[in-house]
């Protein structure tokens, strides 16, 4: 999978959990908490929703890896090789 | 029309779920209503053939008149939940005698998922939703949806600006709490590092979706400690104390867009650490999307604020009336303290406990902390 594809599904899932964020409103350095404004609860649904369409169970403590959009695509893309 | 929150005084009829001729039994979700604080699921709480529809979709209607009837008129019966807090309202006389008061007219939403946010910015700018294409999950109309088609700024108040319905909601309630009910706090520390390694083990064998957050472990141990202490449970209605066989904690959920719903998780006590976190999710699933339940919304006893796993480390609430109590949960923080007479650094959580002094004092406030700090010392018993 490319990182494009991983991308455009991490935008996809994060659309569902917070419908007013847009694939167009996210920058590659906002932080899903402080920036887009997610909960702990937002958070988890979205690993979830990784977790169901890539296959990747993010743990906990990996977290911090996927605050940002840029981090996420970079950490996921790593666990796909 | 019942009423589904502090001070809410109508509310507009956004689609029927059910016609004339159909039969429904207690508990279905007959209709969806549009509140200051969001669309609300209203559930039957009668069985039987609905005979009439007597409100339609757009209109708005004040709380204790007539949506419907179910059953023949020589034995007439309504949809709406639970007793109406107005006598005069009562079913059976305002549909025998009476047509519905004239109501407002608002734009029609008929039979369509939109977001609250939506809903709220298509009837700002007097915009038919069903003119509007969604985006959304499931094609549910979403904020940006509304405010392409409406080709108009976003509806959140500008400086100067009026306040959005949700704030005044918010405005509403909290105001009326803060003049009627005389409000003291307690507050306790508590050192939760056991509860968060214990949990972060848990976890560590778990999938994603079968993950439990600190936050449904606070509620938990709330929901025993509200058992315990009934005199914090229940509702302060007609100039007495009214304590709750069930305790239904209250869930403060932020909506994103701004603002706050505290739908109740029913018989709290009575659930599993696991069933917690669901109903925890289900309900913030259902809040952000405009379908939670009036029952939910009516039926809290006591309620539960966190602050979340960063940021602010104590809060001090304003209750939720009818209720008489709410503990606000600060995020935890890393604090010196004292374990086996030496000083170390622990994960620690405030707890603040806001009481209404007509019906407890500092002794039972104190009680239900210290029974909260005891639950959170042994998370495995939860």
């Amino acid at each position: 999978m490319t990182d494009k594809e991983i991308r455009e599904i991490f935008l996809k899932e994060l659309n569902k959990i917070a419908p007013d964020i847009g694939p167009d409103d996210v920058s590659d350095d906002d932080h899903i908490q402080d920036d887009l404004e997610l909960d702990s609860m937002d958070v988890l649904n979205l690993v979830t929703a990784l977790d169901e369409a890539l296959g990747v169970s993010i743990p906990e403590v990996d977290y911090p890896q996927i605050e940002t959009l840029a981090k996420a695509v970079q950490y996921l893309s790593s666990k796909l090789q | 029309m019942p009423s589904l929150g502090a001070d809410m005084e109508a509310g507009t009829l956004v689609e029927w779920l059910v016609k004339p001729g159909d039969e429904v039994s207690r508990g279905d979700i007959v209709a969806v209503v549009e509140t200051q604080k969001g669309a609300i699921e209203i559930e039957c709480f009668e069985a039987g053939k609905v005979s009439e529809l007597m409100a339609q979709v757009g209109q708005t209607v004040p709380v204790g008149e007539p949506l419907a009837q179910i059953g023949d008129a020589e034995e007439p019966s309504l949809t709406t939940p639970e007793p109406s807090p107005e006598p005069a309202a009562r079913p059976e006389k305002v549909a025998a005698k009476t047509p519905p008061k004239p109501a407002v007219a608002a734009p029609a939403m008929s039979g369509l998922r939109a977001s609250p946010a939506a809903r709220r910015a298509a009837q700002d700018a007097g915009l038919d939703l069903s003119g509007v294409t969604g985006s959304g999950p499931d094609g549910a109309i979403v904020l940006d949806d509304v405010l392409a088609a409406a080709k108009a700024p976003a509806s959140s108040p500008k400086p100067g600006g009026a306040m959005s319905e949700m704030r005044k909601a918010v405005a509403a309630a909290m105001s009326r709490s803060k003049r009627e009910i005389p409000h003291f706090s307690v507050t306790h520390t508590i050192d939760t590092q056991g509860v968060s390694e214990w949990l972060a083990t848990q976890n560590e064998g778990r999938s994603p979706a079968d993950r439990v957050l600190l936050g449904a472990v606070f509620v938990k141990a709330a929901a025993i400690a509200a058992r315990s202490v009934k005199a914090l449970n229940g509702h302060y209605e007609d100039d007495a104390f009214l304590p709750s066989d069930e305790v239904n904690t209250g869930v403060a959920i932020a909506l994103r867009g701004g603002g706050l719903v505290a739908p109740a998780l029913l018989q709290t006590d009575q659930m599993t650490l696991a069933e917690v976190m669901q109903g925890m999710r289900d309900l913030v699933s259902r809040a952000r999307a405009g379908r939670l339940k009036g029952s939910e919304m009516t039926r809290g006893t006591l309620t539960i604020s966190s602050l979340g796993e960063s940021g602010a480390e104590k809060m001090t609430g304003v209750i939720f009336p009818p209720q008489v109590a709410l503990l606000t949960v600060g995020a935890p923080q890393i604090r010196p303290w004292v374990v086996d007479q030496k000083v170390v650094p622990r994960e620690v959580t405030r707890f603040v406990l806001s009481a209404d002094h007509r019906v407890c004092d500092g002794r039972q406030a104190s009680k239900f902390l210290t029974i909260l700090a005891d639950k959170l010392s042994k998370p495995e018993e939860l």
